[in-house]
């Protein structure tokens, strides 16, 4: 009996373990995959040429610039905007909403995350772009900042969702001490609650940021898609062509093997690298944070 | 066009069971060679056969014989409180280059130019640079330039050029509905101005259209004449509004 007991663990352990690894395993083998289909490029196509200003696939001209710069506006226009709304609208949430406007707020903001990225696009194209040309009074609607305002849209649910239950899992203990000392609401917020989910808010914001850099559907109906490199402030309010608006666009009738091919792949490595970056700083910060509090805790 | 050959071999195949239609794509030089290779009964193509491909196929005991079986038309579209109503060949290259970047240089409001495009991977965006950009002129190396707006479909074109009185764009006739303005178009200074429909598309005064063939090696007979009659039917020649392009009967 007790063998058998034994035995049944061995499996489910080695079940459990097998599927965490698989996590690794995948992500190795999708980057193996990538650089195999991307590395040829280096080969048949001059690095210089890869610096390029110009984007014309169909032409041979592979410049990945305008695509780097065009990814790099929309997102950092997307984290400038869904930070403070999202960031609000969670310590609203957790700390000064009322039970019953918290219960019916959380799960309202949740399902607007569950909105599929398409019907967002369409909206964006519809209503969003003639707002912002006639507003802004930009030359067009289809913008890097209109694909900004729709990917906030996208990122704040991720964020509102994860950065709520971080300041959630606050001891009230924390809050109750800060009270007691004489702070207002405000600076016990401020300078209690939110430095103690510190961590949580952070992952929250990269979850939010790593939704809009890899979003495409939005992003290719609402930036105009035009490959020009950002240059200066002005550009966001320019269209741009993102990178992930680029492989999805012209993925479906490219050659098989050809440069143009091995070029969409390219940039999927680059696309997979920021990822990469943006995840392990985050996970680094978050990681450094916990040992801190852990020796200030002890 | 392996769209239209596409829906039409559906269409064709789907009423008569007996008859085995394939269709591959690949470009009008793929179907051109396969046809010299003597590997297809049909070649679909969207440019007429070169004279050395002709050559090629009479030294294989084939005679290519040529029909004109739809015609494709690029109409130029712009928002409709939009004053020009017309522009040369030669102003539009200049536009989509990039050299008229204001509506003001080619006689319009003082506005700035939105140029819209398909994307690369249309045929309709290949069309438009050499035959407008570049004039037909196969040494030119002009490009649209950078700051052309490359749309996914052809809904986006439409909903921008709906509401943008800035924009321009062009597509397939079958894509322009009544809430846009076409502009009409001239070969160039002097020539007269045409609005692109299906009776100035089939007398040829319209400048930016194209036909599309159909070869067959030799005088077609049996189940491809069979096929040819039905490509000519109203039914089939139907099919061919349906996809945006224009009728030839």
């Amino acid at each position: 009996m007790k063998q058998n007991r034994n035995w049944l663990e061995l499996v489910v352990e080695s079940l459990i373990r097998a599927t965490g690894y698989s996590a690794i395993l995948f992500v190795a083998l999708i980057f193996v995959f990538l650089l195999r289909e991307g590395l040829p490029v280096f080969v048949e196509v001059r690095p210089g040429d890869l610096l390029g200003a110009r984007w014309y696939p169909i032409e041979s001209h592979y410049g990945l610039l305008p695509l780097v710069g065009g990814s790099l506006v929309v997102t950092l226009g997307a984290a400038l905007i869904a930070m403070p709304f999202g960031l609000a609208t969670a310590i609203f949430i957790a700390e000064i909403a009322p039970r019953w406007a918290r219960e019916v707020l959380k799960p309202l903001v949740e399902v607007l995350g569950g909105l599929p990225s398409v019907v967002l696009g369409f909206l964006g194209m519809i209503t969003v772009a003639p707002l912002v040309r006639l507003t802004l009074n930009t030359p067009t609607g289809l913008t890097a900042f209109t694909g900004s305002v729709l990917l906030a849209g996208m990122a704040i649910p991720t964020l509102v969702s994860v950065a709520e239950d971080a300041l959630d899992a606050v001891p009230k203990s924390y809050r109750d001490a800060a009270l007691a000392l004489g702070a207002t609401k405000w600076q016990t917020i401020w300078r209690v609650t939110l430095p103690a989910a510190r961590s949580g808010v952070l992952t929250a914001v990269m979850l939010g940021i790593g939704r809009a850099i890899g979003e495409t559907m939005t992003v290719m109906m609402v930036t105009g898609n035009a490959a020009r490199i950002p240059d200066g402030l002005g550009a966001l309010f320019m269209p741009v062509r993102t990178m992930t608006a680029t492989i999805a666009a012209e993925m479906g009738e490219v050659a098989n093997g050809s440069s143009h091919y091995h070029v969409l792949f390219t940039i999927g490595i680059v696309l997979f690298l920021i990822s990469f970056i943006v995840n392990l700083t985050a996970s680094t910060v978050v990681f450094q944070q916990k040992k801190r509090s852990q020796r200030l805790l002890s | 066009m392996v769209n239209l050959a596409l829906a039409w071999a559906e269409a064709y195949g789907g009423a008569r069971p007996d008859v085995r239609l394939s269709v591959t794509g690949g470009g009008s030089g793929t179907g051109i060679a396969a046809l010299i290779n003597g590997t297809v009964d049909i070649a679909n193509a969207s440019r007429a056969i070169k004279k050395e491909e002709r050559e090629q196929a009479q030294a294989n005991g084939i005679e290519p014989v040529e029909f004109v079986v739809a015609r494709d038309a690029i109409a130029v579209i712009v928002h409709p409180e939009n004053p020009i109503q017309q522009l040369t060949l030669q102003q539009l290259s200049a536009i989509y280059s990039g050299q008229i970047a204001n509506w003001r240089d080619v006689g319009g409001q003082d506005r700035p130019i939105v140029l819209l495009s398909r994307e690369t991977n249309s045929g309709t965006h290949v069309y438009f640079l050499e035959n407008v950009l570049r004039l037909g002129n196969s040494k030119d190396k002009t490009l649209f330039s950078p700051d052309t707006l490359l749309m996914p479909s052809s809904e986006g074109i439409g909903a921008e050029v709906r509401q943008n009185p800035n924009a321009i764009g062009y597509d397939g006739l079958g894509y322009v509905t009544p809430d846009m303005k076409t502009i009409a178009v001239s070969a160039g200074e002097g020539q007269p101005h045409v609005l692109p429909t299906i009776a100035t598309v089939n007398d040829e005064s319209y400048p930016i259209a194209r036909d599309l063939y159909m070869y067959t090696r030799g005088e077609p007979a049996g189940a491809v004449k069979a096929y040819l009659d039905w490509v000519f039917s109203a039914e089939a020649q139907q099919i061919v509004a349906e996809l945006g392009f224009v009728p030839v009967k």
